[in-house]
C-alpha cells in the first residue's frame, strides 16, 4: 500500500519544485490574507492621487483637529489637513522605504555572502568578521546613527536601513551557498571546466533564491517598522510630505484633544507589517526544503 | 570551559575593533566640515574653524585621527557632548541604570508572557489555544513598539487614568512610584520580545515533546503537568535561553523608541535628544557602548548556556 502511494505521489509530483512551492503558497490561507493585505497597501500607494479624497498637504484653518466624519473619515490634523489623505499618501514613503531598503540590503549582502560561501578562506573570514561587527550594534541604533550622520531625509533613511539590514542577507546567502556547494551538480559544473565566476553566477546564485526570497519578504516588514521608527524620530521623510511615523510623532502632542490622529497611521503601519509577516511565514512554509 | 572562554574572547576582540572602525567612520558620513558644524555661528571665522580643526585633529590624516580616537576610548574618554559640554561617559553612566531597570522589567514581561504561551501552544497544538497564541505572537511582531506605547497611554493614562503617561522616578527614591512609571514602557518593550520567545519556545517544546524521554515519563504514569514542566520544558528552555540572549539587542533598540514615547530619561532618550541636537559625539558614544554591552551580554548568555547544558561543559 505504502509503495503504491509513494509511487503514485512520485508520478503526480512530476512538476518542478518551484511549481509545488507556488501551489503550496497559494493554498496557505494566512499567506493569501497577507498577500491581499500587502497588495491592498501597494495599490493604495500607487493610486494615491486617484483615490485620495483631499490633498495631503493643503491646510484648512477652519478645519483644525476635526473628529472623524463623513467629509473627513479619519478626521483632520493640527493644521486642518485631511488625515485619510495623509494616511493614503503616507503609504508611498513607507512602502518605498520597505522595498528600496531591502533591495539595497540584498545588493550588498547577497554578492558578499555568495563570495564568502564560495571562496571560503580569508575572504570568508574577513567578510564574516565585518558582519559580526555590524550585527554587534543593535539594528535600530545603527540605523539611527547612520541616518543621523547622513542627514534627515527619506533617501538617507533608506540607505541607513538597507546598510543595516545587509549583514542578515550576507549570512543567509553565505549559509545557503555553502549548502548548495555540497551538491553534485556544482561538482559537475566545475568538472566540465566552467570558470569559478560562472559556477557562482549561473549555478550557485539561482539556488540561493528560495531562502533569500523568504528573508526579503520578512525584511520588508522589519524595514517598514524601521522606516516608521526613523520618521517618528524625525529622520525620515520631511514635512509637509506625509509619512506614518512622523504623523504619529506629531499626534503625540494632541493625545487628549485629537486621539484619532494617533490611531490611524499606527493602524496602517500595523496592517502593512502584518501583511508582509504573514506572507513571509507562508513563503517559508511553502519553500521549506524539508517539505519539498 | 577555559578553552571556550578563550576562543570566545579571541572572537570578541577583532569584532570590537571593527565596531570601533564603524563608529569612527560614522563621522566621515557627515555632510560638510565637522569643524564648521561645531563652530556654529562662528563658522565664518576661519581662525576659529582652524583652531577647532587642530583641537579635534581634523588636520591630521584619517588613520592618525582614528588611532588618537581609539587611544582616548581605551582610556575611558568617549569625547564631549557638543551641546551639554559634559563627558559622554558621564552621561552614559547617568542614563544607563534607568534603561537597565526598564530592560530587566521588559525581559521579565517577555518571559512571563512568551514562555507559557509557547508551552500552551505546543501542548495544545492545532487547537484554538495554539491559534490564539500564534495570533498574539504575530500581533507582537507586527505592531510598532512606539504605536503600542501611544495606544496604551491613550487607554490606560488618558481614558482610565490608572498610570502616569510619562516620566520616571528612580527605584531608590520611591519604588512604588518607580514601578508605576516604568510598568507600561516595560510591557511595551517586552511585548515584541515575548512574541519571539513564544515562537522559539513553541518550536523547542514541539521537538522536546516528541522525544523518547517524554514518552518514557508518560509511560511511567507521571502526571501530564510533571511531564510537560519537569521533563519537556526543562530541556526546551536550553535553546530558548540562548535565543533570549540574542534578543538583548532588540531590547536596547526598542528602548530608544519606548523611552521617547514615555519620556523616560534613559539611554534611548539620550540618543534621540542627541539626534535632535546633532550632538554627534554622544551618538558615537552610545553606539559604541551599546555594541560593547551587547557583546558582553551575549558572552554572559553563552556562559549561562554552558552552565545549564552539561553536555557542553567538557568543551
Amino acid at each position: 500500500m505504502s509503495t503504491t502511494t509513494s509511487l503514485a505521489s512520485a508520478l503526480t509530483v512530476s512538476e518542478s519544485p518551484a511549481r509545488i512551492a507556488l501551489g503550496r503558497f497559494l493554498r496557505h490561507r494566512s499567506a493569501m490574507f497577507g498577500l491581499a493585505l500587502s497588495l491592498l497597501f501597494v495599490i493604495v500607494a500607487l493610486a494615491a492621487p486617484l483615490i485620495s479624497p483631499h490633498s495631503p498637504i493643503v491646510t484648512d484653518w477652519s478645519a483644525i483637529r476635526l473628529a472623524p466624519s463623513w467629509t473627513h473619515p479619519m478626521g483632520t490634523d493640527e493644521i486642518g489637513r485631511d488625515e485619510l489623505a495623509r494616511v493614503i499618501f503616507g503609504a508611498r514613503a513607507t512602502l518605498l522605504a520597505g522595498v528600496v531598503s531591502v533591495l539595497i540590503a540584498a545588493a550588498i549582502g547577497v554578492p558578499a555572502g555568495v563570495v564568502a560561501g564560495f571562496a571560503r578562506g580569508w575572504i570568508d573570514a574577513v567578510l564574516s568578521r565585518i558582519v559580526d561587527a555590524m550585527l554587534a550594534i543593535p539594528f535600530l541604533i545603527l540605523a539611527i546613527a547612520l541616518a543621523a550622520f547622513l542627514g534627515p531625509n527619506l533617501r538617507n533613511a533608506m540607505i541607513a536601513i538597507g546598510v543595516t539590514t545587509a549583514p542578515i542577507f550576507m549570512r543567509v546567502a553565505r549559509g545557503t551557498t555553502m549548502d548548495v556547494m555540497t551538491h553534485d551538480y556544482i561538482e559537475a559544473a566545475r568538472a566540465v571546466g566552467n570558470p569559478p565566476w560562472r559556477v557562482a553566477v549561473q549555478h550557485v546564485l539561482p539556488n540561493t533564491f528560495p531562502p533569500l526570497l523568504v528573508q526579503a519578504t520578512l525584511s520588508i516588514a522589519t524595514s517598514i517598522i524601521a522606516e516608521a521608527s526613523l520618521s517618528f524620530l524625525g529622520l525620515g521623510e520631511q514635512p509637509p510630505t506625509p509619512a506614518w511615523g512622523s504623523m504619529l510623532n506629531a499626534a503625540q502632542q494632541f493625545m487628549t484633544q485629537a486621539p484619532w490622529l494617533a490611531i490611524f497611521p499606527g493602524m496602517a503601519i500595523f496592517l502593512t507589517v502584518l501583511g508582509f509577516n504573514l506572507m513571509g511565514d507562508g513563503l517559508r512554509d511553502a519553500l521549506d526544503p524539508r517539505r519539498l | 570551559m577555559h578553552g571556550f572562554l578563550g576562543s570566545r574572547l579571541a572572537q570578541i576582540i577583532p569584532t570590537l575593533l571593527l565596531v570601533s572602525v564603524i563608529v569612527f567612520g560614522l563621522q566621515s558620513l557627515m555632510p560638510g566640515d565637522p569643524a564648521m558644524v561645531i563652530a556654529g555661528e562662528s563658522a565664518g571665522d576661519t581662525a576659529v574653524v582652524a583652531q577647532i580643526r587642530h583641537q579635534l585633529m581634523l588636520d591630521k590624516p584619517v588613520p592618525v585621527q582614528y588611532l588618537h580616537w581609539l587611544d582616548n576610548i581605551l582610556h575611558g574618554n568617549l569625547g564631549y557632548s557638543w551641546r551639554l559640554q559634559e563627558p559622554v561617559l558621564q552621561l552614559v553612566e547617568q542614563k544607563l541604570p534607568v534603561t537597565a531597570q526598564l530592560s530587566v522589567m521588559a525581559f521579565f514581561f517577555a518571559v512571563v508572557i512568551g514562555v507559557p504561551m509557547g508551552v500552551i501552544s505546543a501542548v495544545k497544538r492545532n487547537s484554538a489555544w495554539d491559534w490564539l497564541a500564534n495570533a498574539v505572537g504575530l500581533f507582537g511582531l507586527s505592531i510598532p513598539t512606539f504605536w503600542l506605547g501611544i495606544v496604551l497611554i491613550l487607554l490606560v493614562s488618558v481614558q482610565l487614568g490608572w498610570l502616569p503617561p510619562s516620566g520616571y522616578v528612580p527605584l531608590t527614591r520611591n519604588w512604588v512610584q518607580s514601578l508605576a512609571t516604568t510598568i507600561m514602557p516595560a510591557f511595551v518593550l517586552g511585548n515584541a520580545i515575548a512574541a519571539i520567545l513564544m515562537r522559539h519556545t513553541r518550536s523547542a517544546m514541539l521537538v522536546a515533546l516528541s522525544q523518547d524521554y517524554v514518552r518514557t515519563a508518560r509511560a511511567k504514569g507521571l502526571r501530564e503537568y510533571v511531564v510537560i514542566v519537569r521533563h519537556a520544558l526543562r530541556n526546551a528552555l536550553i535553546p530558548v535561553v540562548t535565543l533570549g540572549g540574542l534578543q538583548l539587542g532588540a531590547l536596547l533598540s526598542g528602548a530608544v523608541l519606548t523611552e521617547q514615547v514615555f519620556s523616560v530619561p534613559g539611554f534611548g532618550k539620550m540618543v534621540v535628544d542627541a539626534v535632535y541636537n546633532r550632538d554627534y559625539p554622544v551618538i558615537q558614544g552610545v553606539v559604541l557602548v551599546t555594541a560593547l554591552l551587547y557583546v558582553l551580554l551575549n558572552l554572559i548568555t553563552d556562559l549561562l548556556y554552558l552552565a545549564i547544558n552539561p553536555r557542553l561543559r567538557g568543551a
